[in-house]
């Protein structure tokens, strides 16, 4: 997998975590995931389409959920407010991936970053060969953060395809 | 939350009204809990651009806080819409996806400013005063974190 499209995604994480978390970020494991993605808890997925195609999968425990909540809330966020912490991973998802896309169009990739939507199966697809997946987790204070990062690169073409705003 | 000097309508020392839309309900209620800290008064929320259009015909706000990616209709094209119909719509593109690109696009069709999330209370409070202009009033001598 591409570098230069990995690392604007672990800048964004460790920026947008540190900032709403309040507290430094640490990277504790990157690894290739050969083994078809399983769930840890509540995950959002934000696919893109576009020049960079793929999928990203934010990942965390229940346990990190809630507290991730709560300190984005400013609230004390219950197992009972299904609905806000599954709004809340999305959101953060959002924010880390829409500040990764900032940067990789700035450089010039063109793509469409969609919504993000719960992430509700147990198991994604297997990564294949030129869809690897890269799997990132990164140690906060309110736990640890998954990121599965799977992206295809298509060579531009001289297609004449505007560039779609995200 | 911080608290901040109140930014109020200077043609009757209202509070400035609000129209926020986002997908995210979650968003919705970080922003809404942003701007009462600014003395806003939030009138009303919408999902996506289509509800943001019709709410913005109902309930003409001072300030319009847009999402960009969002399903049915984007923030980009609603606001389009809204300053086609009404010119004088103060629209705040809040998205975190700022490059270029979308930014220009957004400020072409008419958007005010533009925010890029997270959004930190001190820059929305100072794009909202610039956005306000003549309209609005802050407390003298007032800033971020005032």
């Amino acid at each position: 997998m591409r570098m230069d499209l990995i690392q604007p995604f672990i800048n964004s994480a460790d920026a947008v975590l540190a900032q709403g978390l309040e507290s430094p970020i640490s990277i504790e494991n990157l690894s290739m995931e050969e083994e078809a993605y399983r769930r840890k808890g509540v995950a959002a997925e934000v696919c893109l389409t576009g020049e960079i195609e793929g999928r990203i999968i934010f990942d965390v425990d229940l346990g990190t959920a809630l507290q991730l909540a709560s300190r984005l809330a400013g609230v004390e966020v219950s197992e009972t407010d299904e609905e806000l912490v599954s709004e809340a991973v999305c959101e953060l998802a959002n924010q880390i991936i829409g500040n990764s896309v900032t940067t990789l169009n700035d450089q010039g990739f063109h793509f469409r970053v969609h919504p993000p939507t719960l992430h509700t199966s147990e198991q994604g697809s297997k990564s294949s060969e030129d869809t690897e997946a890269l799997v990132m987790c990164f140690k906060t204070s309110s736990g640890n953060v998954f990121m599965n990062v799977a992206l295809r690169y298509y060579r531009r073409q001289a297609l004449g395809h505007a560039a779609v705003a995200g | 939350m911080e608290k901040f000097a109140p930014v109020k309508r200077s043609e009757d020392g209202q509070p400035v009204r609000y129209l926020i839309v986002d997908d995210s309900v979650f968003a919705r209620k970080n922003l809404a809990r942003m701007v009462e800290t600014f003395g806003g008064q939030v009138i009303g929320e919408a999902g996506n651009g289509v509800s943001a259009i019709s709410e913005y015909e109902r309930l003409t706000p001072d300030i319009v806080l847009m999402d960009i990616t969002m399903p049915q209709m984007e923030g980009i094209e609603a606001a389009e819409k809204i300053v086609r119909d009404h010119p004088s719509a103060r629209i705040v593109m809040v998205s975190s996806v700022g490059y270029q690109e979308n930014i220009v696009a957004a400020l072409q069709r008419g958007a005010r400013h533009f925010v890029q999330k997270p959004v930190k209370p001190e820059v929305l409070y100072e794009v909202i005063k610039y956005v306000m202009r003549d309209d609005g009033t802050a407390a003298r001598g007032a800033g971020a974190g005032a």
